[in-house]
């Protein structure tokens, strides 16, 4: 890029004479600088194999242990972005179904995403269990995505598998769909009284979250 | 510089050597953007939007600082914070009107510096380093964008950020820890909210950086010009100041009053009115759809509906989602090997005729059609129009381009740039 030439100082003071040792070391030229002489300074021992010399060691060494600090320390920097404690508190949450007659849902909020949880009737379950299962886009049946003997208990995320919208169905007074479980009002999508896809856009059926009921009543999400 | 010609800076008053003496600032700065580096005579307007874009990356950090005095970066209080600024802050609405606008500026600036690029062949040896780094000044804008647009925590914030973080979770195995780790959390919240503000921050000084890497690498070179014909003597060139300085001064004036112009007189033109309604979880906006600039890209990960597998088997090797998102990444990373996959060792697309037809015709439609596609709502026809836009955006650059490198006949090139300007021969016994 740019040269600046070495100008002999029409702006520099000219040079007082050192005082000290230090003063002199310092004003020294670079080529004169230290007594020690130059073969001290290299390490090469000729009764090594050619091409290794004994301060190759010192380099790996001294490089790996840096690079095993800097992973060390990379660690915390990384696992600091993973959820924190008071987020996974919250990663699984119980709730009392008791209050939930059959025919309602209720919507409620899971790891800051909405979960339709749905007393199905059992005409429901029986319109449900009718559909030729080998004929849907995500083949399952109600049984897959329910609990033995909880089959009127359908627990699935609000969250359209198409691109995250929240369908409706849950509350009361809320569009169905053509097949009576939910209806995704962005794309048209249409699930099933078990929250399967049946038609639009969306690839799979709503997600059955990992719970279990850990009483009669009380069901734990997450 | 590069050129034997080139001015030399000569300090003139005792401080100004002084300074040179110690730390030749100037000097770079005389060399970089001063009467010391040599610039092809013939430069257009399009050779203008480089400055243009460094100039709104200036506009954009200057808006942000001041922001960040006031913004709130909390799930709670940033919506609030944000009409705080619009409301009460003093010039806050101007202030806040002039970063949202100077981003949608920036890409304005930056996508046309690109096509100048891809006409005249800027990326085109010796300047690869210059557009490999072009490229990546581009995937962080993006990335600064996105996150910029997350800070205000409205219902298109909020969302937005659930669908792009969700790309990454179609990544087989490693797919949802990842997101769970970029997000802090299994959904959009606190944790996601203040890293992005904190990588926000941080983004337009690592860009800062790479634009200056960026034109290091130009100026080993030196700038192309509209003819792609290298400069071969003094005549074909002048002082980057005070020619350009003045052409590029014009240019931004004339920049300056279209941005001045939406940001009073339509502030909201370029965005979405679901960004006004404070984030909810809960609620989903009826029609997520990203800002303008990323228009194109969302379309091309739309455009992907059907798993790819092994047909009548059912076995799914790739499934539509995780294609959809490799093609929207892949469209981008593929500009890295465009130096390598036009070989024509003509530059300038106004010496290929082929070249040229295929340009107009076909890249920049299709670009087009994406665009308006990607902000369509995913029904049938515009799933169709964005498909076949975007096996177009890959067929160009990755099939019709090196055949077109080896088949077509390009026109004569003038001898010199002098020569194409004054239609008299370059006096060689001058350089």
């Amino acid at each position: 890029m740019s040269t600046v030439k070495k100008t002999n100082g029409t702006g520099e003071k000219p040079v007082k004479a050192p005082k000290t040792a230090v003063a002199a070391a310092l004003n020294a030229d670079s080529t004169t600088s230290g007594n020690i002489p130059a073969e001290d300074l290299r390490d090469d021992n000729n009764d090594q194999a050619p091409g290794v010399r004994r301060r190759d060691f010192i380099h790996i060494a001294t490089v790996s242990f840096a690079g095993v600090g800097a992973a060390a320390v990379a660690m915390p920097i990384i696992s600091q972005m993973s959820a924190s404690a008071d987020v996974r508190a919250l990663a699984s949450i119980d709730y009392d179904t008791s209050e939930i007659d059959p025919g309602m849902a209720v919507k409620i909020s899971w790891r800051k995403q909405p979960v339709f949880i749905r007393n199905l009737t059992p005409a429901e379950i029986e319109a449900a269990n009718k559909v030729d299962v080998g004929a849907l886009r995500d083949p399952q049946t109600l049984a897959d995505r329910t609990k033995p003997g909880k089959e009127n208990w359908l627990i699935t995320l609000g969250v359209c598998t198409h691109l995250g919208c929240v369908p409706l169905g849950a509350a009361a007074g809320e569009v169905k769909g053509e097949y009576g479980g939910y209806f995704c009002p962005c794309h048209g999508s249409h699930y099933d009284t078990a929250a399967r896809i049946r038609k639009g856009p969306a690839p799979t059926n709503l997600v059955v979250p990992e719970f279990a009921f850990i009483s009669d009543t009380v069901v734990k999400i997450g | 510089m590069s050129f034997p010609w080139a001015q030399e800076y000569k300090p003139q008053g005792t401080v100004s050597k002084w300074v040179d003496e110690r730390l030749p600032l100037p000097r770079l700065v005389y060399n970089a953007v001063g009467a010391g580096y040599p610039v092809p005579r013939n430069l257009n307007y399009f050779w203008n939007f480089g400055v243009l874009a460094g100039v709104a990356l200036v506009i954009q950090i200057v808006t942000g600082i001041v922001l960040a005095m006031h913004y709130y970066a909390s799930i709670d209080g940033a919506f609030n914070s944000v009409e705080h600024i619009m409301r009460d802050v003093n010039a806050g609405w101007f202030l806040r009107y002039a970063h949202m606008n100077g981003a949608s500026f920036f890409f304005i600036v930056v996508y046309i510096h690109i096509f100048r690029g891809l006409f005249y062949g800027s990326y085109k040896a010796p300047r690869e380093m210059i557009w490999l780094l072009g490229v990546t000044i581009f995937l962080l804008m993006m990335a600064t964008a996105f996150m910029g647009y997350v800070l205000p925590w409205g219902q298109m914030s909020f969302w937005g950020a659930q669908v792009i973080t969700g790309f990454f979770s179609a990544i087989p195995l490693v797919g949802e820890p990842l997101r769970q780790w970029l997000l802090g959390g299994f959904a959009p919240d606190q944790a996601a909210l203040n890293r992005f503000f904190s990588l926000h921050y941080l983004m337009p000084f690592v860009i800062a950086g790479v634009i200056i890497l960026h034109i290091w690498a130009l100026h080993i070179p030196g700038s192309s010009n509209p003819t792609g014909v290298s400069i071969k003597g003094e005549q074909d060139t002048v002082p980057f100041h005070p020619y350009y300085t003045a052409k590029d001064g014009f240019g931004l004036g004339i920049f300056l009053i279209f941005f001045v112009a939406v940001t009073f007189f339509a502030p909201n033109m370029l965005g979405h009115p679901d960004n006004y309604i404070p984030a909810n979880p809960l609620s989903t906006p009826a029609h997520i759809v990203p800002e303008w600039y990323f228009l194109p890209f969302y379309a091309i990960l739309k455009a992907f509906t059907v798993d790819f597998g092994i047909p009548f088997t059912g076995i799914i090797i790739v499934p539509a989602k995780l294609m959809g998102v490799l093609a929207m990444f892949g469209s981008i990373l593929l500009l890295f090997f465009l130096p390598w996959l036009d070989t024509s060792p003509v530059r300038s697309g106004h010496y290929r005729p082929l070249f040229r037809k295929f340009f107009w015709f076909g890249l920049i439609p299709s670009l087009i059609v994406l665009t308006y596609c990607g902000g369509k709502p995913p029904y049938t026809q515009w799933v169709v129009l964005s498909q076949i836009a975007a096996a177009y955006y890959f067929a160009h650059f990755l099939i019709i381009l090196p055949i077109v490198s080896r088949i077509e006949r390009p026109l004569p090139l003038p001898n010199s740039i002098t020569e194409a300007v004054t239609g008299k021969p370059l006096e060689t016994a001058a350089a």
